[in-house]
């Protein structure tokens, strides 16, 4: 290689390096990549900057000489016979010769960590993700935990989280290679936490699989990162990774938590209003505020009807239990909760519908009732 | 009795008034008016693309509302596509090809008219889906210009509007190039064989048969997504036996050439520009022309490589990643070509000339980028993200939009027998070409730094590549009202232009368009002229 084009692959390395190092502060880069398949597409993207970098190089520099030389008004007559030049002869094939050349530098690495992208066997761990419009739902398949996160709609503009903090956090441990599985439940959404994984999309009536080994705690966000609708900029991802002992004990309070829920919905208890009320503002938050607001006054030209004042909340009681028991027949973006929630928790948001932002039924609903409508 | 017919049509002359236009079957007639609905369309597209770069330059909501952005950044697509490049390419077909080839019009001259008259049709069709949802009370068209199912199932009557728009542009594409390729096969002057063509004809002729193959399953894709929201079809439900990535397969077999159909003819006007400027023939036309018609057929078979996140299967994904690569190779070719026509040329610098060598260094760098998105496992980092709207933008506004405008300097003079202000030229080139990279080089970095696409908002990490972003392009946005002005007075008057102005555009495989007035008559070789 010729003493410029070292040198010109040395200026390139440097301040790619420093690029690389300043990633964190700058965030000119991929953000720095915890994971081992995200540090080997790291270091893909790299190579790959790298070669785009020197062939642009070189372009530039052949026509920034071309344009100097070769003009009329420095009185350089063309060579009309520059085809018959022995490169004008054999340009033909050494530019594709060439860029093939290129191409394979390439797609050697290209091959080997992909391969290591699609192997997802043997996980310690699997979550799986359901994208819904517009929040992200998490099980954890082994421990029979489920997640429900939705935008922390209480974080301004002005902060450095603006967009990117949730009202659940997801805890994950160091460590373990985790198998996340993506689905949704209405339209393509896609899983996107860079830090820790690539994306693939969460597709209805799909599964798709990734995978990472946390190899650093923290804290690690992300966003939907395909067009899902009015929320789509509106569903972030918090991952907080703990030492394995952390996760250990919050599976453990976790399950406790659960367990104690099913309790209180199955017990013969009469709750009170206020408790209702009170248990109801949390699930309403937490699953139906996205698409009725926290307001109550959804967003009827989406679709999705106001809730406040609404014949259905006010008035007729058993097609209030039947439509969230049962999702919607004409609009089957309206999921059916009983699925998802268990007695106690409906009565409480159906408790928390019927009487708040002014629909004051006084009614309330218990979870022997909900079971009956069930 | 035939002739009879045309000595009478002699006599009358062409139709004048609002006839003229509305039944015209002449092609310098016709193109005139692709081309002035495209420059309508350049500012409804540059006008929606305001408004992004407007709510965006900031965080925080605080112009439009998320549907209202989600259908500005659907129409901007719909319409630059659709309303701009593809009319414009159109345009200059129309007004070019017959002259090129010593033809006296397009073989179909009624089809012709149609072709363009569908447009404004399909415009309107267009403008009713931004405004029927208000009146129906449903959401806007908030899908993107990829229509992707199940979102685009759920979206209001707008959507059935936009699919209606392009059922209408479709069709006029499919005519216009059953027309293009007719003519260019059929009409050649005798002693123009296919290897003696000018490169524009060569890009046009690849470029038809490319719309006649893949147009037609756009618009199957999307009457089948009619069928799924009104008729009780389920090819993209899940729940109903079908698949939303179906309609992604659909989309993008038509999608992917259609990036190249946007692309060839700006590739055939520098192939025009770049010999003339630099006063010496096209680089080895012949390699060229093969790597042109490779380009187009290896362009029919890697249209996955934009749905590598979808799940298919590692095989599957890996041979559209190695599609994908190889097609850098005629590309590389075609820009290599470009260059070592200039290299040992005798280059002078007008304005069509800065534009071509712009487009060539621009373009070159989409293709890099365009490598690193090819491979799979980088590209699941980089899909949806800004890193892919820089990626195509400096593939679209250089490799098509700015080829069109290089196209427009070339041959204003031709059309209007006047010369363009070349010094208001070249400010305009200096102004639009710095102002878009102002815009886009940018948006690789929030790209990689994690900024998604299609949001109407975003995470204050990202607030300066954005602030940067919007500036460019209101300096983008404004430099076409030079444009505007420029032609505007080129077609009032200027310096008389002469048959030839370009001293150097007789050179390697040339066509007969120089060899017209400027502006060429009515009718031109009426009887077809015999080539040495």
């Amino acid at each position: 290689m010729g003493v410029v084009k070292r040198l010109l692959k040395s200026v390139v390395l440097a301040s790619m390096g420093f690029a690389g190092a300043a990633y964190a502060e700058y965030g000119l880069n991929l953000p720095e990549p915890v994971s081992p398949v995200t540090k080997e597409i790291y270091d893909l993207h790299m190579l790959t900057a790298l070669v785009a970098t020197i062939i642009m190089v070189i372009i530039t520099a052949v026509i920034i000489y071309a344009v100097v030389k070769f003009r009329k008004s420095a009185g350089y007559e063309a060579d009309q016979n520059f085809h018959m030049t022995w490169f004008g002869k054999w340009a033909w094939i050494l530019v594709p010769v060439l860029v093939l050349g290129i191409d394979l530098s390439i797609a050697g690495k290209a091959t080997r960590t992909f391969d290591l992208v699609e192997d997802t066997t043997t996980p310690d761990i699997t979550l799986k993700v359901t994208g819904s419009q517009w929040k992200w739902t998490y099980d954890y398949m082994n421990e029979d935990i489920r997640l429900v996160a939705n935008l922390n709609r209480d974080i301004g503009v002005d902060s450095d989280i603006y967009l990117r903090d949730t009202d659940v956090e997801v805890i994950l441990p160091v460590n373990q290679r985790i198998r996340f599985l993506h689905t949704a439940t209405d339209v393509l959404h896609a899983w996107w936490v860079p830090a820790l994984a690539y994306k693939k999309d969460s597709i209805p009536g799909y599964i798709n699989e990734t995978w990472a080994i946390i190899e650093k705690e923290g804290v690690y966000r992300g966003q939907c990162a395909e067009n899902c609708g009015t929320g789509h900029a509106f569903m972030p991802i918090v991952i907080r990774a703990v030492s394995e002992d952390k996760y250990a004990s919050w599976v453990a309070d976790q399950q406790a938590e659960k367990a104690k829920a099913a309790a209180d919905a199955a017990s013969d208890k009469d709750w009170t209003l206020d408790e209702l009320m009170a248990k109801g503002e949390k699930v309403y938050a937490a699953n139906c505020a996205a698409c009725h607001q926290a307001n109550g006054e959804g967003m009827p030209a989406a679709g999705f009807p106001a809730l406040k004042a609404s014949q259905i909340a006010t008035k007729d009681m058993v097609a209030h239990l039947d439509i969230v028991i049962h999702g919607s027949k004409k609009n089957p973006v309206m999921a059916a909760w009983g699925n998802a929630l268990n007695d106690l928790d409906l009565a409480a948001v159906i408790t928390y519908e019927r009487n708040a932002w002014g629909n004051n039924t006084g009614e309330s609903v218990q979870p022997t009732a909900v079971k009956a409508a069930r | 009795m035939s002739t009879d017919i045309a000595h009478d049509h002699e006599h009358h002359g062409p139709p004048t008034g609002w006839k003229r236009w509305l039944f015209s079957t002449n092609h310098k007639d016709i193109g005139t008016m692709y081309l002035i609905f495209a420059l309508v369309m350049l500012f409804l597209g540059g006008a929606s693309a305001m408004m992004l770069r407007a709510e965006l330059m900031f965080p925080g909501l605080q112009i439009v509302n998320p549907d209202l952005y989600n259908n500005l950044l659907t129409n901007h697509a719909l319409i630059m596509v659709f309303g701009l490049v593809m009319p414009a390419a159109a345009g200059m077909a129309n007004w070019m090809i017959p002259m090129m080839i010593g033809a006296p019009d397009m073989a179909l001259p009624r089809l012709n008219n149609l072709s363009f008259w569908l447009l404004p049709f399909g415009g309107l069709m267009l403008i009713m889906s931004m405004f029927a949802p208000y009146i129906a009370g449903d959401t806007p068209v908030n899908t993107g210009w990829t229509l992707y199912p199940p979102l685009s199932v759920q979206a209001g009557i707008g959507m059935d509007f936009t699919i209606f728009t392009l059922h209408i542009l479709g069709i006029s594409s499919i005519l216009a190039s059953i027309n293009i390729v007719t003519t260019i096969v059929n009409m050649r002057a005798p002693g123009m064989g296919y290897m003696q063509m000018p490169l524009f004809v060569w890009s046009w002729l690849l470029t038809g048969l490319l719309l006649i193959m893949v147009m037609p399953v756009l618009a199957g894709g999307v009457t089948m997504l009619l069928f799924d929201r009104h008729f009780g079809t389920s090819f993209f439900d899940a729940a109903g036996g079908g698949d939303p990535v179906l309609f992604q397969h659909l989309f993008w077999f038509f999608g992917h050439p259609e990036v190249y159909v946007l692309l060839l003819p700006s590739i055939g006007v520098l192939g025009m520009v770049v010999p003339t400027f630099s006063r010496k023939p096209l680089f080895a036309y012949k390699p060229l022309v093969y790597s042109m018609i490779g380009l187009t057929a290896l362009g029919m078979v890697v249209w996955a490589h934009h749905q590598y996140t979808v799940g298919m299967s590692q095989a599957v994904t890996t041979y559209f990643m190695i599609g994908t690569i190889l097609i850098s190779i005629p590309v590389g070719y075609m820009l290599f070509s470009f260059i070592f026509t200039m290299w040992r040329g005798s280059m002078t610098f007008e304005t069509p000339m800065l534009f071509a060598i712009a487009i060539v260094l621009m373009f070159s760098f989409a293709g890099t980028t365009g490598v690193m998105l090819a491979v799979v496992p980088a590209d699941l980092q980089y899909h949806d993200t800004y890193f892919v709207v820089a990626h195509f933008h400096y593939a679209l506004i250089p490799g098509a939009v700015f080829g069109l405008y290089a196209g427009v300097f070339y041959w204003l003079p031709k059309w209007t027998g006047h010369m363009y202000d070349e010094k208001l030229g070249k400010i305009f080139f200096w102004w639009t070409t710095i102002a878009f990279n102002v815009t886009f080089f940018p948006q690789h970095f929030s790209g990689l730094a994690g900024m998604p696409r299609r949001i109407v908002d975003y995470s204050s990490v990202f607030t300066e590549f954005n602030v940067i972003s919007s500036l460019g392009a209101f300096a983008f946005g404004a430099s076409h009202l030079l444009f505007l002005y420029i032609i505007i007075k080129t077609v009032r008057g200027g310096a008389p232009a002469g048959d030839m102005p370009w001293d150097g555009a007789q050179v390697g495989t040339y066509g007969l368009e120089w060899t017209t007035s400027s502006p060429p008559p009515f009718h031109t070789f009426e009887q077809p002229p015999v080539l040495k």
